[in-house]
């Protein structure tokens, strides 16, 4: 019994052989025998230290005790309080630095799975009907919300349940940001994300899509219609090249090309859906942050016979979730790990035929801490790929911050904001990954709520 | 949704549609495109706006049928529903300096996004010299469209059935060696086109723009699609154009990277959901 309690229950998942051919999710969740007992394992601690690990101080003691009782709708409701999407952070939070990293009971053994346990009672909630909160009286004050990803979609949220009319603005035709273009059915089905959105918009928050704000209407064109205040989370959805010889070749693709295809237009259903998506035999990703574990998974998916993950450090400083590295490793995916991509060529078709690559060493801790890598000198080495994804990076879309004045920019084209998302300009706010550069869904989702805060005390103030 | 609200066949493979898009008609430029997407399966292609009303709150496109999306719109009938409209995408046209002589030429469907161009220098009070060509008599479109916004307008067609026999680019040819001075040639059409056209004025010096259509996702500048090499550098067309140099374009690689999806789109056509029950 003892040694039962220092692992997490396991989840169950589909077996790499099979789930490596679909694109259905790949662990099962809990069921409710299973959800109690790992509930059991949690220690109740009295200074709740994983909750200091959760950017938006889910109670964590709270919701798993209320699982422990069986009561499940209890238990969502307090989840509720802090976090609007638990079914998506229960799937996709990289909780072993976060909540789970903090846990007592990680000091002898594994956490408690609080990420597990957030995404059962999360479905649990999803499978017996969401019940909607009472709302304030209208407060007739008026919000712009643009893009409708995680920062988005919370701070749209948290202002309905405060009375006020939210309008959110999507430039893309479905709401849900890079929880519906970039992470993949297997990982967050979106039938989930739309079950989500649902519930925001039954909150009372309107949703227009196909509204490309700086193109279609600008931050000042809201203000003229009347929103009082604007709250801007457009993400950093423009994609970084290596800036190598041969990156414009044929099959290759940006990461975030390659994922929209795939997921927001359901390439891998074509032809029953219209959009292609063209996948050879031998891929390589380039990058291996969660991006690029998805993209290689994808590709694997889509029939690719050898995937690679070509990465420039080592295994320990891959940035991805762990437990995505562990199910690509399951899945075949191969690690080519100190390895720098500096030339792509192409056969007389101009399809990519092969990459050159340098093998790296670790040098010294850079100033992000990370050991930087060193090319060594005459290694180069070419191996045959028909495909390519670069993985490596976003930065922010340079579009609002181009057509709004006033409002301040840092050096990476992200919009400057402080602790409460405010921005240089009044009655603008920004967060999310347009703010911090590309981060987390939860971290999205704090300053989502930060800024809906923030913003109520604005509206309050204004006569 | 948005609504078709005027059907009009130009050619058998042309077509024009009216759509209700009072946001996107507010704001749009000459020079700039939309992305539509007829239905929920469908996929997100670019359509030059042709022509903006923005009283009526209406957007023209004209378009011709290639390959599977632009047949189903082309199916679709005036009071039918569009899935997805979203725009207007890309950078407007530049106008050059009054007072020069300014070339428009448009090749086949490269017609439909010259139009709106020239009609804005028009309406600028320049006066410009159109050229327009097409394979055939009845793919010739918008020839009395163009006659009002041109101050001349010269026409060919490949096989000599209406206008002159042979290409545009025959016809700027004598532009170019009429000894007067050019102060722009805006050229769009098939690339072959764009590319000859690129080509052949390169040598004289005059400054000559395209408007590109590589492949396209978000319309945005997200997926990078759509990149192209303009002067030795990786542009992204849908934020950075369409409208680009013509002499810094590296029409090759554009040419090969068209082409990504011919087995592909081949296959999307033969299992086409139009003929069915859809
Ligand atoms: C492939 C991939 C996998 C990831 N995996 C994880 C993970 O496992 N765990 C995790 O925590 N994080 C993950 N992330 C990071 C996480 O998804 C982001 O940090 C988070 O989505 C940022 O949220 P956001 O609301 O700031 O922006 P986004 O989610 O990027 O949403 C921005 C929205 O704004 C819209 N928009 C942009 N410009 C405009 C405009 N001008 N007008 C109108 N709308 C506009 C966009 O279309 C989009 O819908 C992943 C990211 C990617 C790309
Ligand atoms: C900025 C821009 C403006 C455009 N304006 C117009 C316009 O006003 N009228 C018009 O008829 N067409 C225009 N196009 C081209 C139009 O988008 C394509 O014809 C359309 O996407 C083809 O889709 P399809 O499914 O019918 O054909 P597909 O089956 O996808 O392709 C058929 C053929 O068209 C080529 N093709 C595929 N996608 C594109 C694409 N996005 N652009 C160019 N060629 C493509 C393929 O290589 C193939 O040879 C424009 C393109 C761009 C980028
Ligand atoms: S929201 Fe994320 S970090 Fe917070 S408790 Fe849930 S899984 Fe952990
Ligand atoms: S630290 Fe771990 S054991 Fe303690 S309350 Fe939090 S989840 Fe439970
Ligand atoms: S179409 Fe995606 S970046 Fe231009």
């Amino acid at each position: 019994m003892e040694k039962e309690m220092k692992i997490k229950h396991p989840m169950r998942e589909q077996e790499p052989r099979e789930r490596k051919k679909n694109f259905n999710e790949v662990p099962f969740g809990y069921d409710e025998e299973t959800a109690v007992a790992e509930a059991e394992r949690c220690l109740q601690c009295k200074k709740e230290p994983c909750r200091q690990g959760c950017p938006v101080e889910v109670d964590i003691p709270a919701f798993i005790g209320l699982i422990k009782e069986r009561k499940f709708s209890e238990s969502i409701f307090k989840l509720k309080e802090k976090n609007n999407l638990p079914a998506i952070c229960g799937r996709v939070c990289p909780q072993e630095t976060q909540c789970e990293a903090l846990c007592l009971r990680a000091k002898k053994g594994e956490p408690v799975g609080v990420g597990r346990l957030e995404r059962f009672i999360a479905d649990w909630e999803l499978a017996h009907g969401v019940e909607i909160p009472p709302l304030p009286a209208p407060s007739g004050k008026r919000v712009a919300v643009v893009g409708s990803g995680p920062a988005g979609l919370t701070c749209a949220g948290d202002l309905a349940r405060m009375g006020h009319d939210v309008t959110i603005f999507e430039a893309f035709h479905i709401p849900g940001g890079v929880l519906v273009y970039g992470i993949p059915e297997f990982r967050l089905p979106k039938e989930i994300v739309a079950r989500e959105v649902d519930y925001i918009k039954r909150l009372g928050v309107k949703l227009e899509v196909n509204v490309v704000v700086g193109k279609t209407l600008t931050v000042d064109e809201l203000f003229d219609e009347g929103f009082q205040a604007i709250f801007i989370g457009t993400g950093a959805g423009l994609p970084q090249f290596l800036g190598v010889p041969g990156e414009n070749l044929l099959g290759v693709y940006s990461a975030n090309e390659f994922l929209t295809r795939t997921n927001l237009m359901k390439a891998y259903l074509f032809p029953l859906y219209d959009t292609p998506i063209k996948v050879g035999k031998n891929v390589a990703v380039v990058g291996a942050g969660n991006v690029a574990m998805d993209s290689a998974r994808t590709a694997l998916r889509l029939g690719a016979e050898n995937v690679y993950i070509v990465y420039r450090r080592s295994e320990k400083e891959m940035p991805a979730r762990l437990e995505e590295i562990h199910h690509a490793e399951e899945e075949g995916i191969q690690f080519n790990l100190l390895t720098n991509p500096v030339r792509l060529f192409g056969g007389d078709n101009g399809w990519v035929k092969g990459m050159e690559c340098l093998k790296m060493r670790l040098g010294d801790p850079d100033e992000s801490g990370r050991r930087s890598p060193i090319p060594i000198e005459g290694s180069e080495f070419v191996f045959e790929v028909d495909t390519v994804v670069i993985a490596v990076g976003q930065t922010p879309n340079p579009l609002v911050p181009q057509t709004t004045s006033g409002l301040k920019t840092g050096r990476k084209g992200t919009i400057e904001a402080d602790e409460n998302g405010q921005t240089s300009r009044r009655g603008v706010w920004a967060g999310g990954d347009i703010v911090t550069g590309a981060a987390t869904v939860i971290n999205a989702m704090g300053a989502g709520k930060t800024a809906a805060k923030s913003i109520d005390q604005y509206l309050n103030s204004l006569a | 949704m948005y609504r078709l609200i005027t059907k009009k066949v130009l050619s058998s493979v042309h077509k024009l549609f009216e759509v209700d898009a009072p946001l996107v008609a507010r704001k749009a430029k000459p020079g700039q495109f939309v992305i539509l997407r007829v239905d929920d399966q469908g996929e997100r292609i670019p359509l030059t706006i042709a022509d903006a009303d923005p009283e009526r709150g209406t957007i023209t496109i004209i378009f011709q049928e290639v390959g599977l999306t632009t047949q189903y719109l082309g199916a679709k009938e005036s009071g039918e529903y569009l899935a997805d409209f979203v725009g207007p995408l890309g950078k407007p046209m530049e106008l050059p300096s009054p007072g020069g002589r300014v070339i428009a030429v448009g090749g086949g469907v490269g017609i439909a996004p010259v139009y709106p161009k020239v009609k804005a220098l028009h309406n600028a009070g320049l006066n410009v010299i159109s050229i327009i060509g097409a394979r055939t008599r009845e793919f010739l479109i918008l020839e009395d469209e163009m006659r009002a916004v041109s101050a001349e307008l010269h026409i060919c067609t490949d096989d000599g059935s209406y206008g002159q026999h042979g290409f545009v680019s025959d016809i700027l040819q004598q532009f170019l060696d009429d000894g007067k001075p050019i102060e722009e040639i805006i050229a769009v059409g098939p690339l072959p086109m764009m590319r000859v056209v690129a080509n052949q004025t390169r040598p004289y010096g005059v400054k000559t723009l395209v408007s590109l259509n590589p492949i396209m996702v978000d319309g945005t500048g997200m997926c990078g699609a759509c990149r192209v090499t303009v002067g030795g550098k990786t542009r992204f067309t849908c934020v950075d154009g369409p409208v680009f140099d013509a002499h810094q374009v590296d029409f090759d690689e554009l040419r090969a990277r068209a082409g990504m999806y011919l087995d592909k789109e081949k296959m999307a056509l033969e299992n086409c959901r139009c003929g069915g029950a859809h």
